[in-house]
């Protein structure tokens, strides 16, 4: 499987920065599940942040702050990851059982467990949601859309970054087409309207760091159906 | 951008190590030349065995060298970062524990010391100040399986590596290093850099893209 559509190297700076919210950053680490280059990218950046660790004006501790740490050193280490068995975990969502749906990347596993057994909420005709990453008066959120094929997700526009990563099925834009890995990222002055596009349900993780605005009468009725 | 950050990307130029952050939190430090990048390498590889020695017998007096080095460079970055003083603090206690803690998943190969702990620094702010998770994707997963180890001889240290980068960080054009530096230091989204420099998004954005991409080629393939 080739990943065709990657995050820019803002947002991949952004995401090493630490500088981007949880449900962006979400949809980000989805997107590096699938693609082995834009880890290397992320590594690279981390690496940035290093150098810029080490040329920050340094600000002294205070006096006690050393004999502090010392005093709880007696905590058990963590052991090498490396040498233990990851411990199992309760509903992997990459083991999910669903027969039409290939697994999840497992980062998700923390937010969703098995897909077969989601309580999916109806948006509209052919378009339903899973809430991951919701905040109330937060920076950001990221859901599941499951689009039906032929269905079309609402114009809209928004004031922030918008990202999209394909988990299953395909859609098309204007950018192009979107399968299995590809992530969509949107700025605020883009507009999209994408198409489930296979014969299959469309699932992908959406994700912004404002209010999207939908135009039109009728999206902007679905806007808080849609929650967004 | 003035005079002095065209002469600082200038090759030859030295300009002091640690330059008044608040004058011109863009500007890094110059080394030049082969021997200069090789001693950064070589304090960054003494420090790699720090951790080693932590990690392979519990070493109390190589946790304190690297306490030395770190901890106020960990406190910096976090109080430029928006942390009160007693948060920093705090923090970089918890940071420090954390390496003691974790020193048995460092790997010198892929990572210098300061950006493995660049990494549990930013982590333990996200999870502290911010009161959020950061998702990564997780090393286990079938997904991530069937990537080709790099080979030991093939590839350069993390701390090698490092002190490549530091040596392109430190060639980038000013507006290029600056909105590396408001990125790293300030906690600011893209959106909010732009309103502060007065420019368009799409620059700021374009400005990294042409940091990274100039980084990247510097480093050459030792993240292949």
């Amino acid at each position: 499987m080739t990943v065709k559509h990657h995050p820019s190297e803002a947002v991949l700076f952004a995401y090493a920065a630490g500088g981007l919210g949880e449900g962006l950053s979400l949809l980000v680490a989805a997107h590096l599940s699938f693609c082995p280059s834009c880890r290397r990218s992320v590594a690279e950046a981390e690496a940035v942040g290093g150098v810029m660790m080490e040329e920050i004006a340094p600000v002294a501790v205070r006096p006690d702050s050393l004999d502090r740490v010392l005093a709880n050193l007696d905590g058990a280490p963590v052991p090498n990851r490396a040498a233990t068995p990851a411990p199992p975990r309760p509903t992997p969502a990459s083991a999910a059982r669903s027969t039409d749906t290939p697994p999840l990347p497992s980062v998700l596993s923390a937010y969703v467990g098995d897909l077969s057994g989601a309580r999916w909420q109806w948006v509209a005709p052919g378009v339903r949601q899973l809430d991951l990453v919701h905040r109330a008066q937060g920076r950001d959120s990221a859901k599941l859309l499951r689009i039906a094929p032929g269905r079309v997700l609402p114009h809209h526009g928004h004031a922030g970054l918008e990202m999209t990563v394909v988990l299953s099925g395909s859609f098309t834009d204007e950018q192009g087409r979107f399968t299995r890995g590809d992530l969509a990222e949107l700025d605020s002055d883009a507009q999209h309207q994408p198409i489930a596009d296979s014969g299959e349900d469309c699932i992908c993780l959406i994700g912004t760091d404002a209010p999207l605005r939908f135009s039109g009468l009728v999206p902007r009725m679905m806007a808080p159906m849609l929650g967004f | 951008m003035d005079e002095q950050c065209h002469q600082s990307a200038t090759p030859g130029i030295l300009v002091a190590r640690n330059p008044p952050p608040m004058h011109r939190p863009w500007r890094f430090a110059r080394r030049t030349g082969d021997r200069a990048m090789t001693s950064v390498a070589v304090e960054g590889e003494a420090l790699a065995d720090l951790v080693l020695a932590i990690a392979q017998r519990r070493d109390q007096s190589a946790f304190v060298a690297l306490f030395e080095h770190f901890a106020p460079r960990v406190k910096g970055f976090l109080m430029r970062q928006g942390a009160a003083d007693t948060e920093a603090e705090d923090l970089v206690q918890d940071v420090m524990l954390t390496v003691w803690r974790k020193a048995s998943q460092f790997d010198p190969a892929k990572a210098a010391v300061s950006t493995w702990i660049f990494t549990i620094a930013r982590n333990r702010r996200i999870d502290v100040l911010r009161r959020e998770r950061r998702p990564e994707p997780d090393a286990d997963d079938p997904l991530l399986a069937g990537e080709p180890e790099p080979s030991a001889e093939a590839h350069l240290s993390g701390a090698q590596v490092q002190a490549r980068m530091r040596e392109a960080i430190a060639t980038l054009p000013a507006d290029q290093a600056q909105v590396v530096t408001l990125s790293f230091y300030e906690d600011m989204a893209h959106s909010e850099i732009a309103e502060r420099l007065g420019i368009p998004l799409g620059t700021v954005k374009s400005r990294l893209r042409l940091a990274f991409r100039k980084v990247k080629a510097q480093v050459g393939d030792a993240f292949a």
